[in-house]
């Protein structure tokens, strides 16, 4: 008995060890999150001017999707060095759960890669008061990369209805005459192709059936939807969990968020969208699109009409779009003030461009200007 | 049930229910301060106990019900999950109950015999110097997070899986269970997930058996040595009847923990809503996958049948284990504290 007692302070003590080795570990971890935030931070300082501190600081709760979880970070970064008043607090839960949150009135902000539905809209009303109700702004915008991990291909170009077949497994092999035709000159191997969507359910697999259903001819049969919809292939949890089982899996494809494929490494395929030479997927391409598309929302309310069947020059069709949510009329009256200054440093030139180097694209000007003016009309 | 016998000298083992009668009314007797708080303490905790489990259960049947009236499909047969379609609702637990329960019964059909041999091992059979140490080394296993297996799993043990599957499927192809029918492609199946499972389960298992199998009594084991058994017949007439009580508990919290396993599942299984007796073939889902891949990005009714599906998980593991406590109860004769 008294032995198995000594055990046990033994197996406390070890247990303790761990527990303050990772401690450490956890410790160290964070020192260089700081060190790359103060990196981020002094990179967006050169254009400090661009943070106007509100008059009446406070904390400012948000949450919503992770697409946008990386570029909030860097706003918050530089403009908690600025302001130092006022802390943000970022959640990300998801756009459903963003949302929710909002229409709750737990939070100043939400985050979604999907505009509102009428039915939030509705909702929003018994938060925003004077008879406002919820807007969609869009601050952040990426594009969605078909990477691909097949030996000895280093380039590969791909069009809609082959890729909506790649993905619906009705292409299963990488020597396809499809993808031959599209490939000239490029020795495509006799594999089989293993194809990997979203598991969970997410924007990003929003608006690629979204480009799908507009661009596959209809090879593509299921609405474009948040939850997956084509047949077979393997599926894997969030863009790190499809981004590493592309890079562990020979022959296989997937798609990703650009910054999910840089950090990476993983090859991405071009697009023929029709234009006379296939698109690659850079920020600039996805720009090209952002800017020729229009704007559904009414009144202030920016929801964005992407042009996912593009064909002009250079113009990458698989964007995405993550809106920021918030009242047009009768936000909480003492994080308004926060609300707006943080808002407006994020759509400034500064903002935008601070988080392009973390695979997003900043927003073309005539969407940026409109955005800035629905923020300062927020009341 | 009455009491522990007093012809037992040899039953060491703690009382995991005290038996009502006889010492609660002399703890009453004392009415000593100490005695009073230690029983309004100890029953609190019991209390409370009961009120959260009603708590929960009620919580979720509440949910379950207004995600049930939504659906346009039969809960306990439809394979998709896609509650928030405004269209038409409809999400059923085919193909997790199905994925959940398999994944488990893998896990423990590898999982039970081992714990039982590395607690035997440490109990009966090593040296005491190297017997302790090792008893810690299968402790660490508990504390590594889920997550980390996880990440393991997704990134070592599947590609390392392709192999084992080849030849399962040459041998065994023909059972139709380990039939493959993509060579090649990941194996992130219902069966590398049990056997993901069943190392996380083993310290659980292990810890507890080892703990029965030091309480056997003593004068069992040297009465059957006496009679002239070697060790190992020693082990199978003295200390496994025994222990079995014991070994069934250990298996119960074990399989709780497969059961409800969640982030490590989600990041190894590619999950879809086919339901298939190819256990090699990449797919399927499980109760606590689904929950936590669909939360994030659930509405209103997409929440409420995430509710529902966990109370079916809730039933399930109540099932589970009132089933294990009925076995229990019916070797009671080896072990009154355990009945």
């Amino acid at each position: 008995m008294k032995l198995q007692r000594n055990g046990r302070t033994k197996a406390l003590a070890i247990g303790a060890v761990a527990l303050v080795s990772s401690l450490s570990l956890a410790a160290c971890g964070s020192d260089n999150n700081n060190s790359t935030g103060t990196a981020a931070a002094s990179g967006g300082a050169s254009s400090a001017a661009a943070i106007a501190c509100a008059s009446k600081q406070a904390n400012l709760l948000a949450a919503g999707s992770t697409a946008q979880a990386n570029a909030i970070d860097v706003w918050k970064n530089a403009y908690g060095t600025a302001c130092s008043g006022t802390t943000l607090n970022y959640n990300g839960v998801g756009s459903g759960a963003g949302v929710a949150q909002f229409n709750q009135g737990k939070v100043a902000f939400a985050g979604t890669d999907f505009a509102l539905k009428s039915t939030d809209i509705d909702a929003s009303k018994q938060v925003c008061q004077n008879g406002g109700q919820a807007i969609d702004l869009p601050m952040v915008a990426g594009l969605v990369s078909i990477v691909y991990n097949v030996d000895g291909v280093s380039h590969l170009t791909l069009d809609g209805p082959t890729t909506a077949k790649i993905f619906n497994s009705e292409i299963t092999k990488w020597n396809d005459p499809a993808i031959a035709a599209l490939n000239p000159g490029v020795t495509l191997p006799a594999t089989d192709i293993t194809t990997f969507h979203r598991s969970d359910d997410s924007g990003t697999t929003f608006n690629l059936t979204s480009y799908f259903a507009k661009a596959s001819n209809g090879a593509w049969t299921a609405p474009a939807s948040k939850t997956w919809a084509g047949k077979g292939g393997q599926s894997a949890a969030g863009s790190a969990g499809v981004s590493s089982q592309v890079k562990a899996t020979k022959g296989s494809i997937g798609y990703v968020e650009l910054s999910y494929a840089q950090t990476n490494s993983l090859t991405s395929a071009s697009i023929n969208t029709g234009a006379s030479k296939p698109v690659d997927p850079t920020a600039a391409n996805a720009a090209i699109t952002l800017g020729n598309s229009t704007v559904v929302g009414t009144g202030n309310d920016l929801a964005l009409q992407l042009d996912y069947g593009t064909k002009a020059e250079n113009a990458y069709p698989i964007v995405l779009v993550t809106y920021e949510v918030a009242c047009d009329k009768g936000n909480k009256a003492d994080t308004l003030d926060s609300l707006k200054s943080f808002l407006t440093y994020a759509a400034s030139d500064a903002g935008q461009q601070a988080i392009s180097s973390k695979g997003y694209v900043p927003m073309p000007a005539a969407v940026g200007a409109k955005v800035k003016a629905a923020i300062t009309n927020l009341s | 049930m009455t009491s522990a016998p007093p012809d037992h000298p040899g039953d060491r083992t703690p009382a995991s229910t005290t038996p009502p009668g006889q010492p609660s009314t002399s703890l009453r007797g004392t009415g000593r301060l100490g005695d009073v708080l230690f029983r309004l303490a100890s029953s609190g905790s019991g209390v409370l106990l009961l009120v959260i489990m009603a708590a929960i259960a009620g919580f979720l049947l509440y949910r379950s019900g207004m995600a049930l009236s939504q659906d346009k499909t039969n809960f306990l047969t439809t394979f998709e999950w896609d509650p928030d379609n405004i269209v038409k609702p409809s999400f059923g637990i085919a193909v997790l109950a199905f994925g959940t329960i398999v994944s488990a019964a893998i896990a423990m059909a590898i999982a039970v015999p081992i714990a039982i041999g590395i607690a035997l091992f440490i109990s009966h059979y090593a040296p005491r110097r190297i017997a302790q140490p090792f008893a810690y080394l299968v402790d660490l296993l508990a504390a590594v997070p889920s997550i980390v297996y996880g990440l393991w799993g997704a990134l070592y043990l599947v590609p390392h899986m392709a192999g084992l599957n080849d030849w399962l499927d040459h041998y065994l192809g023909w059972t139709y269970v380990f039939k493959v029918s993509q060579h090649g492609a990941p194996a992130r199946n219902l069966f590398t997930v049990g056997i993901l499972l069943a190392i996380m389960v083993l310290p659980i298992i292990t810890a507890v058996s080892r703990e029965v199998f030091r309480q056997v009594p003593r004068m069992h084991e040297e009465a059957a040595l006496a009679l002239g058994a070697t060790r190992w017949e020693m082990v199978r007439t003295a200390v496994l009847p025994f222990g079995r009580p014991g070994i069934i508990s250990a298996s119960m919290l074990g399989l709780g923990r497969a059961l409800g396993e969640t982030i490590a599942v989600a990041t190894v299984l590619s999950a879809n809503s086919k339901l298939s007796l190819h256990l090699l073939d990449a797919g399927g889902g499980t109760f606590a996958q689904n929950i936590a891949l669909k939360f994030g990005e659930a509405g209103k009714p997409g929440m409420n049948a995430l509710m529902a599906s966990g109370l079916v998980l809730f039933v399930i593991t109540l099932l589970v284990n009132g089933g294990a406590r009925l076995i229990i109860a019916r070797r009671k004769e080896y072990s009154g504290a355990n009945a």
